[in-house]
């Protein structure tokens, strides 16, 4: 049986301004097996990351059914770890205290084996010597790595990334995708990672997973047959580069108006 | 990380050695340190001596004495000892009214900032008593209270509450979002999110809230004894007033002054101190 399976998902929510009821997602059926990296990618605001957000329990779903081992989801729980694409640090904790702040809000681990732990994590991610820095010393990519850390810490059965290296400039979220993977290697925990980059869902992902616009639903689902471990260079490949076409495409076809498909290039 | 990303963050946390061929960031000169001190007191000692030429050129009489001659009235003050009752009475009013304040709005602000419905039930009151200048209720206190310590306690009392609970509030309410989603995430249970997100959040806003808590204190107190009281160095500054004594009328002016100066660079002490992970405030 699927890790994460869910079917025929709606999230709705009120919009306070507009008094209307916002529909978000609707009708979002996948299954998530065990061990497998899946990459949801989608138009922006076809609501892929609310749909996170549910699988983390952070919002109800109003239709549908949402399980993890077969539990239905209804709150945060152990079982999940959300990388943030803030990262969320408390500014007045130093590296060592951000990344025991998961397991510490979970009150499952004794104060002095979560610091011994945390190290290992922090050595993990190539935090190494910035165990007693402040967040507000550190660059953007150092802060995500302490994201990544804590969620680490808790040693969750799922893994959600919730477009962690949005924020990053290029070159720093190239190298960001490379350590990604060489430590989601060690013990290939099943992961949902949400993105709007493309290249990124392909390199990162066994399988991605295209959204329709808003309400978002899945639209197509794309297996990635290349071999791991990946390098960067295989962004380069034509394998690669034809599963790009195949995903771009069938995004376009979501884009919203006249303008925007003129942007991508689609004959209006 | 590059390696000079990682050079910047050692060299602020001062474990770089610092060499003198680097033209890095680093420890500002011996002047630069010294340069807001030695200003300022250049700029002291130029107003003070334009101040005693003027008053030796006898350019304000009586009305305005000299520095010199307020130095050697205090010193008979001082000697002659009377004083000390004023000094001691004002102390026990602000330091009861302005520790029962800081005490009350802390709680009230906290509760207020994390109970909406608190907050809405306490909102007509606060506003009320923060849009009213507290001191036109003292001649109520004194009709109530009487003209000893009560009276001053409960107006410096009011003085200093609200900005202490408006500013805690404050805090509380502007709880950065993204950090409460992760704790939540995180299935942080509330008492947890108030004392390890929450609380750690508003030090710097309820510090605020103590440090102009202190000036409406000191406002409270010297207006308080004005209008009426036995003893109290706002007593002393209305009594040499009234009789023209202005060199010992400006030794109580001072000692207010110099109240206020010490306890609000005392609260800023506290303050930095608190907010010792701020990078540009370790430097």
């Amino acid at each position: 049986m699927a890790k994460l399976q869910a079917q025929g998902v709606a999230i709705e929510y009120w919009l306070a301004r507009s008094e209307t009821l916002f529909t978000a997602v609707n009708g979002v059926d996948l299954e998530i097996p065990e061990g497998e990296f899946v990459a949801i990618v989608g138009p922006s605001g076809c609501g892929k990351t609310t749909f996170l957000n549910a699988v983390d329990g952070l919002i109800p779903i109003a239709a549908g059914s949402l399980t993890l081992d077969g539990r239905e989801i209804r709150a945060p729980g152990r079982d999940r770890a959300v990388v943030f694409q803030q990262p969320g640090l408390l500014p007045w904790r130093t590296v060592t205290g951000n990344v025991i702040f998961g397991v510490e809000a979970q009150g499952t681990m004794p104060a002095k084996e979560a610091k011994e732990r945390a190290q290992q994590y922090i050595e993990l991610v190539g935090l190494k010597g910035f165990e007693d820095a402040y967040p507000g010393e550190l660059s953007g990519g150092m802060q995500q790595r302490v994201n990544l850390a804590r969620a680490l810490l808790t040693d969750p059965e799922m893994l959600l990334l919730d477009e962690p290296f949005a924020a990053l400039d290029a070159q720093t979220r190239e190298l960001m995708q490379l350590e990604l993977l060489r430590i989601w290697n060690k013990d290939r925990k099943t992961a949902l990672f949400i993105t709007h980059d493309i290249k990124e869902a392909i390199y990162l992902a066994d399988r991605v997973i295209v959204f329709t616009k808003r309400p978002g639903r899945v639209k197509v689902t794309i297996d990635v047959d290349i071999p791991r471990p990946r390098t960067l260079r295989v962004k380069r490949d034509p394998k690669f580069l034809g599963y790009e076409d195949q995903v771009w495409e069938s995004i376009q076809e979501e884009l919203a108006g006249p303008a925007e498909r003129l942007v991508a290039g689609v004959p209006a | 990380m590059s390696v000079k990303e990682a050079d910047r963050i050692l060299a602020a946390r001062g474990r770089i050695v610092e060499d003198p061929e680097r033209r890095s960031v680093m420890r500002p000169t011996r002047w630069k340190r010294y340069e807001a001190p030695a200003v300022g007191t250049a700029s002291v000692v130029f107003v003070l001596t334009t101040w005693q030429l003027a008053a030796n050129a006898g350019l304000a009489g009586i009305f305005l004495p000299g520095p010199l001659a307020i130095v050697q009235a205090g010193i008979k003050l001082f000697q002659k000892g009377d004083i000390w009752v004023d000094i001691a009475t004002s102390a026990e009013e602000v330091a009861i009214g302005y520790g029962l304040a800081v005490v009350a709005g802390l709680v009230l602000g906290l509760l207020m900032g994390w109970y909406t419905r608190f907050q809405y039930a306490l909102d007509p009151y606060v506003n009320f008593f923060y849009s009213t200048p507290r001191i036109v209720l003292v001649p109520l206190f004194i009709v109530w209270l009487g003209i000893d310590i009560e009276s001053k306690i409960a107006v410096i009392f009011l003085g200093a509450l609200f900005p202490v609970i408006i500013n805690t509030m404050a805090g509380v309410r502007n709880t950065e979002a993204a950090l409460l989603r992760v704790a939540r995430s995180f299935g942080a249970s509330d008492a947890l999110i108030f004392r390890r997100v929450v609380l750690p959040g508003s030090v710097p806003f309820i510090l605020t809230g103590f440090r102009l808590g202190v000036g409406h204190a000191l406002t409270g107190v010297v207006v308080g004894e004005l209008i009426a009281a036995r003893h109290g160095v706002g007593k002393l500054i209305s009594d040499y007033g009234v009789t023209l004594q202005m060199d010992k009328m400006f030794v109580g002016v001072i000692i207010i002054a110099g109240s206020g100066m010490l306890l609000t660079t005392l609260l800023g002490r506290i303050e930095k101190r608190f907010q010792s992970w701020r990078p540009d405030i370790r430097r």
